[in-house]
C-alpha cells in the first residue's frame, strides 16, 4: 500500500493560488550568464554612505547587541517624528504612533494584517511592486487590482478607483513614487484619492519608500491631507533613499489604535528590527541629508542619460518623477514584454524585467532600472538601439 | 558645488554630448560654461589619477615640514612660491601649528627626494629647518580609495 503524499499538499490552500514571483523566473535565467548589464536591479547601486556604516560598527563595538523595545529605539522614533513632520507635513507621536519594521516590507504585512478580515478586498494600483497582491492573499484578503495608465502618466485617477471599490473594500493601497513606472501624484491627485477613501470610509496604506527620491515635482504624502490622518497607516525606510536595502529597517506611522493593532502581530512574530540596523537609521536621519541629495542627484542624471538611450531606440517612455525605474512602452515592437526582455537578454546580453512582472496591465513596457552605472547605462542604450533596429 | 563641476570632478572625461543629457541643457550652453570654468582658473585642468605605487613600486613621496622666516612685507609667500615652483613638489600649503610650510614632495625613489630636500629645499635662504616624513603606503588619494572596497554583491535581478 502506498499512502505516502506529496509534500505539496500539506502546503496550505490559500498559498497553492499564489504564483512565484515573474522576477525570480527572470532573475533564473539571467544568473545563468556571464558579464551581463542589468538594468533589472531594484535597488541602489550606492554603497551605504560610511558614517551610517560606521555608527553600526560602532554600536556593536560598544555592545549593542540586545533586543529593543517592540516599537524601536525612542531616540529613533523621535528622529522619525521630527522627519515625517518637516518632511511629509504629518504629526506623529513617537511614543505610541511610531514603530521600527524590519523593512517596510514587514511593515506593510502587519498593516494588512492588522486591518484586513477573511474576504475583505483591498484595492491596489498597477504596474505595482511585485508583493502587494500577495500580501493581501496571505492576510485572507481580496486583492483588487486598479490600473494606471501611460495615458494617464501612470496617476491614480478617482475614476478608476469607483470602477473597483465595492461594499467590501476595506483598504486602499498607495505606492507614488511607483516601483516600476516612476509615476508620482500631485497635490490635487492625493487629495481626490483622499475624498475617496473618505466617502467610502477606507483605511489607506501608503508605501512612501521612494519619497526621498522625486525629482522636479513637489513631494505631497495622502498622510498629510487634513482629515487623513486618522484613516492613514503611513509606511517609509531607509533601504532607497540611504542606500541601506541590507540594513532591513523600515517604520510605520499610524494613529495609536492601528499602531497598537500592528504592534500585536510585530511584537509575537518580529520582536523587534535588529538594534544595529536602528542605530544606523538613527545616523541615516540625523546626519544624512547631504548623502540623500547627492544620490538624488545623480539618479536624475542617469534618469536622464536613460531616457535619451530610449529616444534614440525608439522607444516611447514616459518621463519617471521618482524612484529610479523606467517604464518603456515595447507594445509597437510586436513582443510581449516578456519576449522582449529574453531575446533582449539572448541578443544583448542586457538584463531588464518584463511589466509583466508587476501585473497584467505592465504587458507592453519593461522595467529598466538606472540605479546602474552611467557607463553601463550608455552601453546598455547602444546595444538597446541596435537591439530595436534588428526587429 | 556646481553638478557641471561634481560631473567633472568625478570623471573628467565624461562626454560633453552625455553631461548636456543628464542635465538637460543644450550641448552648446553646457560647452560654454566648461569654457567659462577654464577661463577664470575654476578649472585649473584635468589629469589621471595615478596610484603611482603600482606604476613604478619604487616611488617614493614625501611630507616636510619647513620652518622658515617671514619676509617684510611678503611673508611666507615668496619663497611658498620658489619652493612650489620645483617639479618635484606636489603640494605646498602654508600652515598653523609648530610649523610654517607643508610640502608634498615625490620622487623616483628615496635617494632623489632626499637629496632634492638637502640640496635644494634646505639651502633656501629663509628655510629655518626641515622635517621630512616618508609615507609607506597610500590608502587614499585626491578623494578616491586606491584599493576598491568591495564587489558589487546586488542580485542581478530583483524586485
Amino acid at each position: 500500500m502506498n499512502d505516502s503524499k506529496s509534500p505539496r499538499s500539506y502546503v496550505a490552500n490559500y498559498l497553492k493560488g499564489v504564483p512565484r514571483s515573474g522576477i525570480r523566473d527572470f532573475f533564473e535565467i539571467v544568473s545563468t550568464r556571464k558579464d551581463v548589464i542589468s538594468l533589472g536591479i531594484g535597488e541602489p547601486d550606492f554603497v551605504t554612505p560610511w558614517h551610517i556604516r560606521e555608527s553600526s560598527v560602532y554600536a556593536l563595538d560598544h555592545g549593542a547587541t540586545s533586543y529593543t523595545a517592540n516599537l524601536g529605539l525612542i531616540e529613533l522614533r523621535r528622529s522619525i517624528a521630527k522627519y515625517v513632520r518637516t518632511g511629509y507635513g504629518a504629526d506623529y507621536n513617537p511614543v505610541n504612533e511610531i514603530m521600527i519594521t524590519v523593512g517596510v516590507s514587514e511593515a506593510l504585512d502587519l498593516a494588512i494584517r492588522a486591518l484586513v478580515s477573511p474576504g475583505d478586498e483591498v484595492l491596489y494600483h498597477e504596474p505595482c511592486y511585485v508583493s502587494y497582491g500577495p500580501v493581501i492573499t496571505f492576510a485572507h484578503g481580496v486583492p483588487v487590482a486598479v490600473e494606471t495608465r501611460r495615458e494617464d502618466g501612470f496617476r491614480l485617477t478617482r475614476a478608476a478607483l469607483e470602477a473597483k471599490v465595492s461594499s467590501k473594500t476595506k483598504v486602499l493601497m498607495l505606492n507614488f513614487p511607483t516601483n516600476p513606472t516612476g509615476a508620482v501624484l500631485n497635490q490635487q491627485d492625493v487629495e481626490e484619492i483622499a475624498a475617496f477613501a473618505i466617502a467610502h470610509d477606507l483605511v489607506v496604506i501608503t508605501d512612501e519608500i521612494y519619497a526621498e527620491l522625486t525629482y522636479e515635482a513637489e513631494r505631497v504624502s495622502i498622510a498629510a491631507v487634513p482629515g487623513m490622518k486618522e484613516r492613514t497607516i503611513f509606511l517609509n525606510g531607509f533601504s532607497k533613499a540611504w542606500a541601506m536595502t541590507g540594513f532591513r529597517v523600515g517604520f510605520s506611522c499610524a494613529p495609536q489604535e492601528l499602531t497598537e493593532a500592528m504592534m500585536k502581530i510585530h511584537q509575537y512574530t518580529m520582536l523587534c528590527a535588529p538594534i544595529l540596523a536602528q542605530k544606523a537609521a538613527i545616523e541615516a536621519l540625523e546626519n544624512g541629508d547631504a548623502d540623500v541629495r547627492k544620490m538624488r542627484d545623480s539618479y536624475r542624471r542617469r534618469r536622464n542619460l536613460i531616457l535619451d538611450g530610449f529616444a534614440q531606440a525608439g522607444l516611447p517612455c514616459q518621463k519617471p518623477e521618482g524612484a529610479f525605474y523606467a517604464f518603456p512602452y515595447i507594445g509597437d515592437t510586436g513582443l510581449s514584454s516578456k519576449a522582449f526582455a529574453l531575446n533582449f537578454l539572448e541578443a544583448e546580453n542586457v538584463a531588464c524585467v518584463p511589466g509583466s512582472a508587476f501585473g497584467a496591465c505592465g504587458e507592453g513596457f519593461i522595467r529598466c532600472a538606472y540605479a546602474t552605472a552611467e557607463d553601463d547605462i550608455r552601453e546598455a542604450m547602444v546595444r538597446l538601439k541596435r537591439f530595436t533596429g534588428s526587429l | 558645488m556646481d553638478e557641471l563641476l561634481q560631473i567633472l570632478k568625478r570623471d573628467a572625461r565624461t562626454p560633453l554630448k552625455d553631461i548636456a543629457i543628464m542635465l538637460a541643457q543644450p550641448e552648446a550652453a553646457v560647452q560654454a560654461r566648461v569654457a567659462d570654468y577654464e577661463a577664470t582658473g575654476i578649472i585649473r585642468g584635468y589629469q589621471a589619477l595615478l596610484n603611482e605605487e603600482l606604476v613604478n613600486p619604487e616611488h617614493v613621496r614625501a611630507a616636510i615640514e619647513v620652518r622658515m622666516t617671514p619676509e617684510r612685507g611678503g611673508g611666507y609667500d615668496r619663497i611658498a612660491t620658489r619652493i612650489a615652483r620645483f617639479p618635484e613638489v606636489e603640494s605646498v600649503f602654508l600652515m598653523s601649528g609648530g610649523y610654517d610650510l607643508l610640502v608634498y614632495v615625490k620622487g623616483e625613489n628615496l635617494r632623489t627626494v632626499a637629496s632634492f630636500v638637502n640640496e635644494r629645499l634646505a639651502t633656501i635662504d629663509g628655510v629655518l629647518s626641515t622635517a621630512t616624513h616618508f609615507t609607506l603606503k597610500t590608502y587614499k588619494d585626491q578623494g578616491v580609495l586606491m584599493k576598491e572596497e568591495q564587489t558589487d554583491e546586488r542580485l542581478q535581478v530583483s524586485p
